[in-house]
C-alpha cells in the first residue's frame, strides 16, 4: 500500500509542477535558512576543535556589579588577580585556565601592515583546549610564569608574514614593535569559537592588564573544565559558593556581586536574554524557549500557504477521493495517504534545502564575513533537517488531510467539496 | 481466466442462483433539507434485490434513482428507515465498518468512469484491494490481471486511463468493481457517456458477469432498450417507486 501511495504522490507532484515548485521552494528555502542558522549553532556549542571539550568546559565571562542606589549594573571580564585569587584555588575542577577577551595588534610584513586579533592565555588554556598543531606546540605553564616573549600562530598569519607554514617554529615574529619567538602553528580557529580564536595567542603575563592587585574586573576569561560532563553541575556550584565570600571591593556603590561559571550555550544566553545576573538563572530554559517558537513561527507561514495549497488540491482530486471511499478506503487511509504524499514532498524539499543550505554556507565561508569561519553541515544537522522536513510535511499536511476524509463521497464524486 | 466479452452475444441463460435477499430497503426516506427548503428525494422505499438478480432502475431525471443506488452503495444515510446487507441491518454502523463492508460486498461502476488518472489501469483495478486487510502487493496484482482478463484488457495493464477509448474505460472501471469479488454491483448509467456500439458491449459484460459468476446487479439507466434486458424493472417517479 506504501508503494502505491508512494507511486501517486510521485505521480501528482510531477503532473502539478507549477504546484510542486512553489511548495518546494517554500519547504527548501524555509528549511534552508533553518539549516544554516543550525549550522552556524553547532559550530559555536558542538564538540569542535580547539573546543572539543565543549560539554566540560565552563567559562566565567564576566562579574556584575550592582551600582548603589541606581539601576545600574557594571559588567566586565575578570581580573587576573580575581582569577588566581577565588578560581583556582577551587576544589572541583580538573583544571583552571586562562584566557583574555580577544584585542587587536599589528604586525608589519614587508610590503603590507597585518591586522591582527591578539589572546593571551594561561598555560593550562593550552591543555584544556584542544588545537590542531601544524607545528610546534602550545605556550608552557613555565614560559607564562616567565612571561617569556613566545608566541602561537594560526596558519594564516605564518603564512601571510613567513610566507610559509612549515620551519615557522623558531623563528621571530614583530608584533606592536615587540618580538616574539613563535612556538607552534596551530589551523585557523574560526571567529565563532567565542572563547579560543585569535590569530596569534600570547602569555597572559605580557598582557598590560595581567595582575591588578584588589581588582576584580580585568579583561580575563577564566574556563573551569570539569572533571567529567557530570560534575559540571558541582564545579558551578562550588562557584557560587566562592562569589558569597568575594568581598565587595567599593561597598559605598556596589551593593552587589554577580558572576557564574557557564557552560558555553549558557553563558551565550545569559549574554542574549535580559537581566540575567544570576537572580533567577542563567535564562537558558527561555532562550531555547525562545528560539523554537520563532523556528516554529518561521515555519508556521509556509506551512499556512501549503496548507492552503493542499486543501484546493484536494478538492481539484475529490473525484478520486469519492471513488477511494466508495470501495471502501476509511478515513485513516485517505489521512495517510494524504500524508505519505505531503512528507514526500517536504522530505525532497528538506534535501533541496540541505543541497542549498550547504550552498549558503559555503558562500558565508568564502565570503570572510567571520574569520575563517568553516561552517559545514554535520550528521547531526543532517538529522535536524529530516526531522524539520517531517514536521514540515506533517504541519502542513495534518489539516487539508483531515479535511479530505471528511469529504462525503457522493459529494466527492459529484465534484464538490461538501462535507460531511 | 474466461474472457466475458467473448460469449456476450450468446442467447441469455437462467440466473446462476437466486438465495434470498442480498439487499433489502425497508420504508426509506431521505429528504435533503437546507435552511429554506426541504427536498424529499426518496418517499417511503421499499425494495428487495435478490441475490443473483438483475435489477434496472429507470426514471426521468431527479426522480431520486442516483439517491437510491448511493443508499444500496451505502454511500449515504437515509433520513428514515432500514437497511439491510445480507440480512443485517447497516443503521447503526460505523463509517469504518461501513467502509469495511463497501470493500467486501459492493462494486461500484460510475456513468463517467472515475478512473484515477495518475494510476495505470492495472494500478486503478488495484484500488479496491489496497483497503482488504492482509492482503499482499503479489495476490492483488494477480487479481487486478484476472479482473482485467475478464473484460478483455489484459494487454493494456500498463496502459493510463487517457490512452484508452470511453468503452475501454469503462471495461477498466467494470474489472475495477470485479476486482474485490464483490456480491453487489451497483452501475449508475453504465452506458450513458457511450455510442450505441460501446453501449451494447458494456450491457453484454454486465450481463454475462451477471449470468457467468451470479454477480447481483443493480443499474440505474435511462435507456428503456438496456433496461429491458434485464430481468426486473423497477420505475421511480418524484421519489416514489410506480413499477
Amino acid at each position: 500500500m506504501l508503494l502505491s501511495y508512494l507511486k501517486i504522490a510521485w505521480k501528482v507532484l510531477m503532473r502539478r509542477k507549477f504546484f510542486t515548485f512553489i511548495n518546494l521552494f517554500g519547504v527548501s528555502f524555509t528549511l534552508m535558512i533553518l539549516l544554516v542558522v543550525m549550522a552556524m549553532f553547532d559550530q559555536l556549542t558542538g564538540n569542535h576543535a580547539p573546543e572539543k571539550r565543549n560539554d566540560r568546559m565552563l567559562f566565567i565571562s564576566r562579574i556584575t556589579e550592582k551600582m548603589r542606589g541606581e539601576d545600574g549594573w557594571m559588567m566586565n571580564p575578570v581580573s587576573s588577580y580575581f582569577t588566581d585569587t577565588y578560581v583556582r584555588p577551587m576544589h572541583t575542577p580538573a583544571l583552571v585556565g586562562l584566557t583574555s577577551i580577544v584585542s587587536n595588534a599589528t604586525a608589519f610584513t614587508s610590503n603590507k601592515l597585518l591586522p591582527l586579533d591578539v589572546r593571551y592565555t594561561d598555560g593550562n588554556f593550552w591543555q584544556i583546549m584542544e588545537f590542531d598543531f601544524r607545528s610546534g606546540r602550545g605556550l608552557t605553564g613555565a614560559e607564562v610564569k616567565q612571561a617569556a616573549p613566545v608566541c602561537v600562530l594560526n596558519e594564516a598569519t605564518a603564512l601571510t608574514y613567513f610566507g610559509t607554514t612549515t620551519d615557522v617554529v623558531g623563528r621571530e615574529i614583530e608584533i606592536d614593535l615587540k618580538r616574539y619567538r613563535v612556538a607552534g602553528v596551530v589551523a585557523n580557529v574560526a571567529a565563532a569559537h567565542l572563547f579560543s580564536y585569535a590569530d596569534v595567542w600570547l602569555p597572559c603575563t605580557l598582557s598590560k592588564d595581567y595582575g591588578g592587585a584588589g581588582r576584580l574586573e580585568g579583561s580575563f576569561i577564566p574556563i573551569l573544565l570539569a572533571p567529567s560532563a557530570g560534575q559540571v553541575q558541582a564545579v558551578r556550584d562550588e562557584y557560587q559558593q566562592v562569589m558569597a565570600r568575594v568581598p565587595i571591593s567599593d561597598p559605598k556603590h556596589i551593593t552587589n556581586l554577580y558572576s557564574n561559571a557557564d557552560p558555553i550555550m549558557a553563558s551565550i544566553s545569559r549574554e542574549l536574554m535580559p537581566m540575567k545576573h544570576g537572580l533567577d538563572g542563567d535564562g537558558l530554559a527561555q532562550f531555547y524557549l525562545i528560539c523554537t517558537a520563532l523556528a516554529l513561527l518561521f515555519m508556521l507561514l509556509p506551512a499556512l500557504n501549503l496548507v492552503n495549497l493542499n486543501v484546493t488540491r484536494i478538492l481539484e482530486r475529490s473525484a478520486e477521493i469519492g471513488v477511494r471511499k466508495a470501495f471502501g478506503a476509511t478515513g485513516t487511509h485517505l489521512v495517510s495517504q494524504f500524508l505519505v504524499e505531503n512528507v514526500v514532498l517536504a522530505v525532497v524539499g528538506g534535501l533541496l534545502g540541505l543541497g542549498l543550505a550547504a550552498g549558503a554556507l559555503a558562500l558565508v565561508n568564502e565570503s570572510h564575513v567571520l574569520a575563517y569561519a568553516n561552517f559545514a553541515l554535520s550528521g547531526s544537522v543532517f538529522g535536524w533537517a529530516l526531522v524539520l522536513a517531517l514536521a514540515f510535511g506533517l504541519m502542513s499536511g495534518v489539516y487539508p488531510a483531515w479535511k479530505m476524509s471528511r469529504l462525503n463521497p457522493v459529494a466527492a464524486l459529484r465534484g464538490s467539496g461538501e462535507q460531511k | 481466466m474466461e474472457n466475458l466479452l467473448a460469449n456476450s452475444s450468446e442467447p441469455r441463460t437462467q440466473p446462476v442462483a437466486l438465495h434470498g435477499a442480498v439487499l433489502r430497503l425497508t420504508d426509506i426516506e431521505k429528504v435533503y433539507q437546507t435552511k429554506t427548503i426541504e427536498t424529499v428525494a426518496l418517499n417511503r422505499v421499499n425494495l428487495t434485490i435478490n441475490r443473483g438478480e438483475f435489477v434496472s432502475i429507470m426514471g426521468p431525471s431527479g426522480c431520486g434513482k442516483s439517491t437510491l443506488l448511493s443508499l444500496m452503495g451505502l454511500l449515504d444515510e437515509p433520513t428514515s428507515g432500514v437497511i439491510e446487507v445480507d440480512g443485517r441491518a447497516v443503521t447503526s454502523f460505523s463509517d469504518r465498518e461501513l467502509a469495511g463492508l463497501r470493500n467486501l460486498k459492493i462494486g461500484f461502476v460510475f456513468q463517467s468512469y472515475h478512473l484515477i488518472n495518475d494510476l495505470s489501469v492495472v494500478d486503478n483495478v488495484e484500488v479496491p484491494l489496497l483497503y482488504r486487510p492482509g492482503m499482499g502487493s503479489k495476490e492483488r496484482r494477480k487479481r487486478a490481471v484476472d479482473a482485467l482478463d475478464k473484460v478483455g484488457l489484459s494487454a493494456r495493464t500498463g496502459h493510463f486511463p487517457s490512452q484508452l477509448s470511453g468503452g475501454q474505460r469503462q471495461r477498466v472501471a467494470i474489472a475495477r468493481a470485479l476486482a474485490g469479488g464483490p456480491e453487489i454491483i451497483l452501475a449508475d448509467e453504465p452506458t450513458g457517456n457511450l455510442d450505441s456500439v460501446m453501449g451494447e458491449e458494456i450491457m453484454g459484460l454486465l450481463l454475462d458477469l451477471n449470468r457467468q459468476e451470479g454477480v447481483t446487479v443493480v443499474m440505474v439507466t435511462h435507456d428503456e432498450h438496456q433496461a429491458l434486458k434485464t430481468e426486473r424493472v423497477i420505475r421511480f417517479f418524484d421519489g416514489s417507486q410506480v413499477g
